[in-house]
């Protein structure tokens, strides 16, 4: 049924986002799994001769402890991102049309400052003398300062704070265009409130509730900064490894397979996506 | 929709940051001469490609050299000598001057980073204190200058400690509980330990790598955090009560605050050494070279030193009386001799690095939980 | 302000209408009260960013004092009275970050809407497997992106000069290759998920009324997602803004963008003048939002 110029369109689309890909993504992508198989220089980086060692070093219980506790993190990071983000970008998609557009920039224009100086923020606020405390002292609700900087808990609202624009965004997109008569035409069949909103309107977003997950899930699993500023370092992520290995030790090759590993334990939430897509369509 | 309100938003955006733009775009290159007006328009104007930390050099110093040498200095920064490797290892954009640590110059030199010095052309050389034109990790200065040198030892609040302190054995107190933080770096870390423990920086030995290791994760109770060099700012607010840092960096705040201190413990510690070199494929060699020894002069070093509140390795500005005569009679920063013999400097490790990263690995897995 | 469900006559014939009116009612409310939290949440470590450009002390969090001089030195930096070079170099780094920031937007969001409309509404051979390509730049660390595309950007440049003689170097064009390279899988992400919930009927009937795919393409898919382009953009901006890792491998001589100059700050001391230019960067931000609302008007939209 491919006419000429539905193919012309197609390719038209299709091909100049791919190509970009292609080159500036999979040939460097090619370029890791390529190290991840050689060894280490002698003073680092890489050198010319092949090894299965690196990916051998991964069945360390170590490191797949520490890429457990990353993917509880980012699981956890995306749960509360959600519960946040949904009603937030509910409320901003059913606003009034002109203020739409003004709500979102409110949420996202917070994170055009610099991200150090945000996370610095928020060591002020949950230090021992920071806001929190105070406010909890001051109202006699308990009467020694909480130990909450430098503790995953700090890690936690950390991330969340970093990736709650990233959940925000895609249930915006996907809301704003919900065709809401549907809910009308539920509830003139007996539906109430809270039912149209469990059966109606949260399936008919699931699209942007999987897309917004997977935009916070993934970047946060592989998070590191975060974890060592509010975290004091304590908190061992995936990311902190893989950045040791390319930079502190310079194990390259190491840290190109652990890279792979990570990519290869992500993907599984990915075709997950995808499955649920074939599904429906 | 694709009315009037995105357009509008869309024209209203543009305005916006066309606006912060031409801010930008009014602040001067930095390329472009800071001299005397119209002198940038000179065409025998030269660059200098200088790759330095952020903030790591006195403004007054580069005006100047600009100015001497009817040159150009554009000033990129970095953040760690690791990254700075990965750079540069994979070909040099095109950099005159990096400033990488000792232990930085030695992997750039076996891996052939960095080019000889032409000493001849450095007459200057000779205003180095004597023991920083043979460090062991570029003897006689064949690829690198010393630029600024530093300790890296215990900060610390002396209301908390209720006196001065003079030995590790501080942090390892209960009193301290949730109280001390160290450098969120393997080799300075351990390194410490292994000092403490009366081994080598550099040792290979496992044995005594793990002993480091151990020490580390007893402390797990004390330990706040571990900082990336922002300890400094930990101690000043009042978060932790002793901090492992470099000493430039705890001088800053104790301007603010006369109630933090700063000791190299009895035990030794290490000392860093930022030198200035210039990588293979520097594109403008001559000058490179002209800037260092303008840096080695000893007003110029002493200016310096004076500015960032690290050492100088300039015996010339020592000896003119050009440093700030607190900051030389203060023993944290210009340490007396007998200290100088504890103070070690870090090498590679070679393949050991590997021992170290797995010691490392294990102690942030039983601090952190 | 928002209404949370519009109103039903069909209400009229419930089994609990007082009930079912006061959920709807404390739903709405509960949902404004909610988004102002969210809001809260969101604006307060700004508030206090905001606060500490005022601070006399360099050192974050130890308040000692009002002053306008991280404003000033900022402000000589701009206009080329000062003495110091790091306030001139955090103009610099600013504008290479709107420059790189706005360009990589505009090339992401357009590569991304297309290849977004190519996978949600055409069929083709491999498209599983471009479906898992635009997955693969998020999932990868950023420090393994960064180095990659080092060793490729060095290795293109090489065979580039062998094979022409000109020697390519490192600069704001490959920070700008980077960051569209992470952006369009965003963008493309975000797309879709509206894309996938549009009526295909309308493009139907355009079609069968002799429309080509590309008017059909234009005139309905395109102002029907617009929302979500803007969504998208908004959110490669950001990234791209914010982006460290990535940009330090890939930049060359004179590239130095906002967080690098930030990062390479870290060393000796984050002083609050990141916190002055970032809060000038809120408020003209804030200038922009406040603008856009007051002179918007309710466009009739279905």
């Amino acid at each position: 049924m491919a006419t000429n110029r539905q193919k012309t369109t197609l390719g038209a689309v299709l091909i100049p986002a791919t190509a970009w890909l292609v080159i500036f993504f999979i040939i460097p992508l090619l370029i890791v799994l390529v190290y991840s198989f050689l060894e280490r220089g002698t003073y680092g980086g890489v050198q010319w001769s092949f090894t299965f060692e690196n990916y051998q070093r991964l069945f360390n219980p170590l490191f797949l402890g520490v890429m457990g506790r990353s993917i509880w993190l980012g699981l956890v990071t995306t749960v509360i991102c959600l519960l946040i983000g949904y009603p937030m970008a509910y409320y901003i998609a059913t606003a009034p049309p002109r203020w739409r557009n003004a709500l979102l920039l409110l949420v996202i224009v917070p994170f055009w400052t610099n991200f150090l100086v945000r996370t610095y923020a928020w060591i002020l606020i949950l230090r021992s003398e920071g806001l929190v405390n105070i406010a909890l002292q001051s109202t006699q609700i308990i009467d020694k300062p909480l130990e909450l900087l430098f503790t995953p808990f700090a890690v936690t609202i950390g991330l969340v704070y970093g990736y709650l624009p990233f959940m925000i965004l895609p249930l915006y997109s996907t809301i704003e265009k919900f065709n809401f008569s549907l809910v009308e035409a539920a509830q003139d069949l007996g539906a109430n409130d809270l039912k149209s909103l469990i059966r109606i309107i949260i399936p008919l977003t699931m699209r942007g509730i999987i897309a917004g997950s997977l935009l916070v899930f993934i970047p946060s699993v592989g998070a590191f900064i975060t974890p060592n500023i509010l975290g004091g370092a304590k908190t061992l992520m995936i990311g902190n490894i893989i950045e040791n290995q390319f930079l502190k030790t310079r194990h390259w090759p190491f840290g190109s397979a652990l890279s792979m590993l990570l990519m290869a334990v992500v993907l599984i939430p990915v075709m997950i996506y995808f499955r649920t897509e074939e599904a429906r369509s | 929709m694709l009315k009037r309100l995105s357009r509008l938003s869309i024209f209203i955006a543009l305005f916006v940051f066309t606006a912060l733009l031409a801010i930008a775009c009014v602040a001067p290159d930095p390329n472009a001469s800071t001299s005397t007006p119209g002198s940038s328009s000179s065409p025998a104007v030269k660059t200098l490609n200088l790759y330095n930390w952020t903030t790591y050099i006195d403004p007054e110093v580069v005006r100047e050299f600009e100015q001497k040498f009817s040159a150009k200095v554009k000033y990129d920064t970095f953040d760690s000598n690791e990254s700075l490797y990965a750079k540069i290892k994979a070909g040099n954009p095109g950099y005159d001057i990096i400033v990488p640590t000792d232990y930085m110059v030695e992997i750039m030199v076996a891996e052939g980073i960095l080019e000889e010095l032409n000493l001849s052309k450095l007459p200057n050389r000779k205003n180095l204190s004597p023991r920083f034109q043979n460090l062991s990790f570029d003897p006689n200065n064949k690829h690198s200058i010393p630029y600024q040198w530093g300790t890296q030892g215990l900060g610390y609040n002396i209301k908390a400690t209720g006196g001065e302190i003079d030995s590790w054995d501080e942090i390892f107190d209960p009193k301290y509980q949730g109280r001390v933080a160290l450098l969120d770096d393997m080799r300075a870390t351990l390194g410490v330990m292994l000092i403490y423990l009366g081994y080598s920086l550099n040792t290979k030995s496992a044995e005594e790598i793990a002993e480091a290791r151990d020490a580390l994760i007893s402390l797990r109770d004390n330990v706040a955090a571990f900082h990336a060099d922002t300890g400094q700012d930990l101690l000043a607010q009042g978060q932790v009560d002793l901090v492992v840092e470099y000493n430039g960096d705890i001088f800053q705040k104790m301007e603010e605050n006369p109630d933090l201190r700063y000791v190299i413990p009895k035990e030794g510690t290490i000392f860093w050494t930022d030198n200035l070199a210039i990588p293979k494929g520097a594109p403008n060699r001559e000058l490179a070279e002209q800037f260092i020894n303008f840096i080695l002069e000893p007003e110029i070093g002493a200016k310096n030193s004076n500015f960032i509140k690290y050492a100088s390795p300039n015996q010339g500005a020592i000896d003119q009386g050009l440093i700030d005569a607190d900051s030389l009679k203060d023993p944290g920063i210009y340490p007396d001799p007998e200290v100088l013999t504890k103070l070690k400097i870090l090498e590679d490790v070679g393949e050991a690095t590997r021992l170290y990263d797995e010691a490392w690995t294990e102690v942030k897995v039983s601090i952190g939980g | 302000m928002a209404i949370s469900l519009p109103k039903s006559p069909a209400l009229a014939g419930r089994k609990f209408p007082k009930f079912e009116i006061l959920v709807r009612q404390w739903g709405g409310r509960s949902l404004g009260l909610f988004t102002t939290l969210g809001f809260a949440f969101i604006y307060i470590p700004i508030l206090i960013l905001v606060i500490y450009s005022f601070n006399l002390s360099r050192t974050s969090g130890v308040w000692t004092g009002f002053t306008l001089n991280w404003y000033s030195s900022l402000w000589q930096g701009a206009t080329n009275q000062s003495l110091d070079i790091s306030n001139i170099l955090i103009w610099d780094a600013l504008r290479n970050s709107l420059i790189v920031g706005s360009i990589s937007t505009v090339i992401a969001t357009v590569l991304g809407t297309m290849l977004a409309i190519a996978l949600e509404r055409f069929r083709f051979r491999g498209k599983a497997l471009i479906e898992a390509l635009v997955f693969l730049p998020i999932i990868i660390p950023e420090i393994t992106m960064g180095i990659s595309l080092l060793v490729f950007f060095s290795l293109a440049f090489q065979l580039f000069q062998t094979l022409t003689g000109i020697r390519l170097v490192l600069g704001l064009p490959t920070v700008i290759i980077g960051h569209v390279s992470f952006n369009i899988s965003f963008v493309v992400i975000t797309i879709r998920a509206r894309l996938a919930e549009l009526d295909p009927s309308l493009e139907e009937a355009a079609l069968d009324l002799g429309a080509s795919e590309f008017q059909a393409i234009k005139r309905i898919i395109l102002p029907l997602i617009a929302p979500s382009i803007f969504s998208a953009g908004l959110l490669a901006f950001t990234l791209s803004l914010d982006d460290f890792i990535v940009t330090f491998f890939i930049s060359g001589i004179g590239s130095t963008t906002l967080p690098l100059f930030v990062y390479g700050m870290i060393r000796l001391s984050v002083t609050p003048a990141i916190n002055a230019i970032s809060t000038l960067m809120l408020v003209a931000s804030l200038v922009l939002v406040i603008s856009s609302t007051s002179v918007q008007q309710n466009a009739v939209r279905k």
